[in-house]
């Protein structure tokens, strides 16, 4: 039983495979920040006034709010006058026209990654909106997409571009007061993905975004907006890995999806910042608020999730359910190893009538990684008929890691029906030495159970995306066996 | 193929195994019966390599290597198969996806190139009329809500996909009714080759009236109290276990013949 736990802590405990840092010139601003680092961002990006208005008015809340600490995490308190709060590759300033006049170490940085933008965008027919640091680099299949009438660009794009979707849409789902760190990228949000699509259009491809996270001590605060109009759908793909650093850094980002009458979004998302060496020094803070309002009836907002960076992740992928009829989705598979700590799950507010929704969430701890589900499912007094199922499971690997749910579930109508299924389990050393006569090496064997264990999550992701995620649950497992 | 000289183990602090000899031959098969608790697991699991067992002396070659030495899964690449006496169930995992997974992990290191799907599927579908089992069984996640005969079928069926060159058989015969007692025997049956050896280790003479064992082996208290020929299972089956472990003294070094 001994050399099984060691056999496991060998798999669990290989190191990041993605740090290195791209060296390209930052144009930053100096540490900290005020009502003036609000103004020079929002001058810096060519706002048109009321944009401007509405950070400050965010920042203005923020001041007065403070860090949730409900959550099960344990960090030492974040210097917020330390921080970078704007930092752009400086060769973006003329900004380039195609890939040609993208800086050549952008590229490389991709293709260390393993994504060559063009031969990938062009291969898998995904249209790659590249957030490298905080401003857009290079984005792909735009006039094929705009042929449809729609929208796919960067923020500052859409700001520029088309500001009254902006106006229309921006905070109407993530409030600026809805929660400090909310708030805190409201202020001082520097880039993100904006997409619309028009009324009975289907995106014809996956839309997809690789974020990383450069420039040091740099907080990257992300904005993303998607709308679905009328018997619209889209599928948009997140994806993200950052390179080794020392310090921990913030990320604060805020994504919205407004679903209008039948229209329907699926947000996949692969997280692989960097988590901090083994005894956790360094790695991404990833304090995320992501929401999607089914504004219209018969609409559907999907999540999907695979999170295994960042040193600790707050994130709560939610649906409000307001249109009658309309299906919230939830699939999770979250991985923390080594000093990892996760407390990440789901809301999923029904006020709509008839409205579902369906959690599924996979927790997988290893090391000495401490992971916590925390979901809420609100039946609001006017959603009659609606529906939840919730299946929470956790798998343990070793015995030094912990798991936690905490369901919370306020049902105020009486025709709701509400379902809750919970299990922890463990990789069974029996389990191991099954594969293992079978002649499969113990990190494919764990890999192989663990990619059981989340088959259910997986088979949600869009194809592509499904192999890489195996694969990086294989590699964020690696030594944590053998 | 293999010889295992004065094998001693231990599970925790507890010796299980105390000075077991035998000699394996290409082509036999070797039933090991015994009692509860004599050992016959354990023999199982340090010849499979499981961690559970500590080997505290002596030695055992396979194919004239230092079997020990060997990492499980280089055991299992280099022909060493263990029927599980309690097949595990792997939820979410197929058991096509595991099978295929385990013969091109064993093919690999055998130098041969992986099978692809189709090739697969064929070879797997053939061995599964073999088995008498239906194919979605394949689909099905490894052994999860398989009835306990499903199980030890599958363990067959494993055996027969990857085609060991020593495969041990622990009771496998345990929990199966006549019908599938027939099923499992004939698939292990028609997997007799003259390049293969097998042990079946067994309670009951049952399972050796449809596999015909070669030698007979006794273990008591961690050693081989006794070695003969068929008729060996059949006088423990008349007369109980007792009758050899009261003799006490009959430890017999087994030289089968060759």
């Amino acid at each position: 039983m001994n050399n099984t736990t060691s056999t496991l802590e060998g798999i669990i405990s290989q190191e990041y495979q993605h740090g290195f840092e791209t060296l390209v010139e930052a144009d930053a601003l100096p540490r900290g920040l005020s009502e003036d680092t609000v103004r020079v961002i929002s001058a810096k990006k060519n706002e048109p006034e009321f944009l401007l208005e509405w950070r400050l008015s965010a920042y203005r809340r923020w001041l007065e709010m403070t860090p949730p600490e409900w959550a099960s995490v344990h960090y030492p308190p974040i210097d917020y006058q330390d921080i970078i709060y704007y930092s752009a590759p400086k060769s973006q300033k003329d900004g380039p026209k195609s890939l040609d006049e993208v800086d050549p170490e952008l590229l490389k940085t991709y293709e260390k990654l393993g994504i060559p933008l063009h031969e990938r965008a062009i291969l898998a027919g995904v249209a790659v909106d590249a957030v490298f640091d905080s401003v857009s680099v290079a984005t792909t299949f735009k006039d094929k997409l705009a042929e449809k009438g729609i929208i796919f660009c960067s923020f500052s794009e859409a700001v520029q571009h088309h500001p009254e979707l902006v106006r229309q849409y921006l905070g109407s789902v993530v409030p600026v007061q809805d929660n400090f760190y909310a708030a805190l990228n409201s202020a001082v949000f520097s880039d993100g993905s904006f997409v619309y699509i028009p009324p009975g259009v289907r995106c014809p491809m996956e839309l997809s975004t690789y974020f990383r996270i450069n420039a040091k001590n740099t907080g990257q605060f992300e904005r993303t907006l998607i709308i679905a109009d009328r018997d619209a759908y889209v599928s948009y793909l997140e994806g993200c890995t950052a390179p080794m650093r020392d310090e921990n850094q913030l990320h604060a980002a805020v994504v919205e999806l407004v679903a209008l009458e039948n229209a329907q979004i699926k947000y996949s998302t692969v997280q692989n910042w960097y988590p901090g060496d083994k005894e956790g020094r360094g790695g991404i803070y990833n304090f995320v608020t992501k929401r999607g309002d089914c504004r219209g009836a018969h609409s559907k907002i999907s999540w999907t999730q695979v999170e295994t960076g960042s040193a600790i992740t707050w994130k709560y992928p939610s649906v409000i359910l307001r249109g009658d009829h309309s299906v919230g989705e939830f699939y999770s598979v979250a991985l923390t190893n080594h000093r990892q700590q996760a407390d990440t799950g789901t809301k999923m507010i029904h006020m709509g009538k008839n409205t579902r929704s369906t959690v599924v969430s996979k927790g997988i701890s290893a090391g000495y990684g401490h992971q916590a589900y925390r979901g809420l499912v609100r039946i609001a007094r006017a959603a009659s008929g609606a529906r939840n199922y919730t299946q929470c499971d956790s798998l343990l690997l070793g015995d030094k890691c912990a798991a936690h749910t905490f369901p919370y579930i306020e049902v105020k109508n009486a025709s709701a029906k509400v379902e809750h299924e919970a299990s922890t389990s463990r990789i069974g050393e029996d389990q191991l030495f099954f594969c293992r006569q079978r002649g499969l090496s113990a990190e494919d064997a764990v890999s192989m159970i663990v990619n059981g264990f989340c088959k259910e999550v997986f088979k949600e992701l869009p194809m592509e995306f499904a192999v890489e995620a195996q694969k990086l649950l294989g590699v964020s497992l690696e030594g944590s066996v053998g | 193929m293999l010889i295992i000289k004065d094998l001693h183990a231990s599970v925790g602090d507890k010796p299980i195994l105390n000075g077991i000899n035998l000699e394996i031959k290409a082509g036999e098969i070797h039933a090991i019966m015994g009692p509860n608790g004599s050992g016959k697991s354990t023999l199982s699991n340090v010849l499979a390599g499981r961690e559970n067992a500590t080997v505290t002396s002596g030695s055992v070659l396979y194919q004239g290597k230092d079997l020990l030495a060997l990492a499980i899964e280089e055991r299992a690449r280099q022909g060493i198969f263990l029927a599980f006496q309690y097949p595990v169930e792997i939820p979410g995992v197929g058991n096509v996806y595991l099978l295929k997974a385990a013969l091109n992990a064993q093919r690999k290191h055998r130098g041969l190139p992986e099978l692809d799907a189709l090739d697969f599927l064929a070879l797997v579908k053939d061995k599964m009329k073999l088995m008498e089992m239906n194919e979605s069984m394949l689909y099905r996640s490894v052994n999860e809500g398989f009835s306990g005969g499903e199980k030890k079928r599958n363990e067959i069926l494993q055996m027969a996909v990857l085609e060991p060159k020593l495969a041990i058989l622990d009771e496998t015969d345990s929990g199966l009714d006549i019908d599938a007692l027939k099923i499992v025997a004939n698939g292990v049956n028609s997997l007799r080759a003259e390049d293969r050896a097998m042990i079946l280790v067994t309670h009951y003479q049952r399972l050796l009236d449809y596999i015909k064992p070669d030698f007979v082996h006794v273990l008591v208290g961690g050693k081989i109290v006794r070695s003969g020929g068929p008729e060996l299972a059949h006088e423990l089956e008349k007369q109980g276990y007792a009758w050899i472990s009261d003799e006490g003294t009959g430890v017999a070094e087994v030289q089968p013949k060759s």
